[in-house]
């Protein structure tokens, strides 16, 4: 049940995709990354993160994709001439795209076995043996619960990353502002 | 057993975003196809975060945040050529091409 909706709701975020590559109207591609995203927050929960569902929606389909609406709608570019280029990059493109696709969809093929398998060399244990960390971070959801068991780490073991993504930001916020100011 | 399915989409999703950059000269569509590739990235990395704990899910805020980060200020990048040229169009966007 849960694999049909997963696979339900992968092919409604490859399909909108596309039609985000496609449209013509800026405004209207940023509508169908929105059901991406969305797509992926379901596939997110069904995957048992739920935090990050609960984040993709929030940051990603809410303040990101409100912030490429809210350009758009300022430059008024949901008219225009088509910027589709010509058929010599959709050929290059496509291309590009099937051998990268064909690559990576090689990976389709993996199961936990074969990840354990691959990452100790030996089939004789089991993949619950080899992943003994994903089962203590399941307890560990359990016991604190789901946005406890992701902050743990955060504040612990990724202290330093975490740190670094506030100096990120905050030389993100006032980049934008000089770089959108039209007189500093 | 969700593992093959998340990875095979995940690929297509970032396929689907490499030919959008090859193909869209609109650069508002072009950072959106960068975000497409990067929600990708992001479903591989939740994916996998169910066998090897929870890092793989923190990977994700953080590729989120840096999401945001290149989002905020590509797009004030935009704004700025777009007052320039009155065009977000890269093909008429050349004052670096020698």
């Amino acid at each position: 049940m849960a694999e049909t909706i997963f696979v339900a709701l992968g092919t409604i975020a490859v399909l909108s995709g596309l039609l985000c590559i496609v449209q013509r109207n800026a405004l209207a591609a940023a509508i169908w990354l929105v059901v991406t995203m969305l797509a992926l927050a379901g596939m997110y929960l069904i995957l048992g993160a739920p935090f990050i569902a609960a984040i993709q929606v929030l940051v990603y389909a809410g303040a990101v994709m409100v912030l490429f609406i809210f350009v758009i709608m300022l430059l008024n570019l949901s008219h225009g001439p088509s910027d589709l280029r010509g058929p010599a990059a959709w050929a290059g493109g496509l291309v590009l795209a099937v051998a990268l696709g064909t690559f990576l969809l090689r990976l389709g093929g993996y199961d936990p076995a074969r990840l354990a398998l691959e990452l100790t060399g030996t089939s004789d244990l089991s993949p619950a043996a080899v992943f003994e960390s994903a089962e203590q971070a399941r307890q560990l959801a359990d016991a604190q619960g789901v946005v406890g068991a992701v902050a743990g780490p955060l504040f612990s073991t990724y202290l330093v990353p975490f740190e670094v993504t506030s100096l990120l930001l905050l030389a993100a916020i006032v980049g934008a502002v000089v770089l959108a100011k039209k007189r500093i | 057993m969700l593992l093959g399915p998340a990875l095979a989409i995940s690929a297509l999703l970032f396929a689907i975003g490499v030919v959008g950059v090859l193909v869209r000269r609109n650069a508002i569509v072009l950072f959106m196809c960068i975000e497409l590739m990067l929600n990708a990235v992001n479903l591989t990395f939740v994916a996998l975060s169910r066998y090897h704990g929870v890092g793989g899910q923190l990977m994700v805020f953080f590729v989120m945040t840096v999401a945001a980060a290149e989002a905020a200020v590509g797009l004030a990048i935009i704004l700025a050529v777009f007052r320039h040229t009155t065009s977000v169009d890269l093909k008429t966007n050349t004052l670096l091409q020698g």
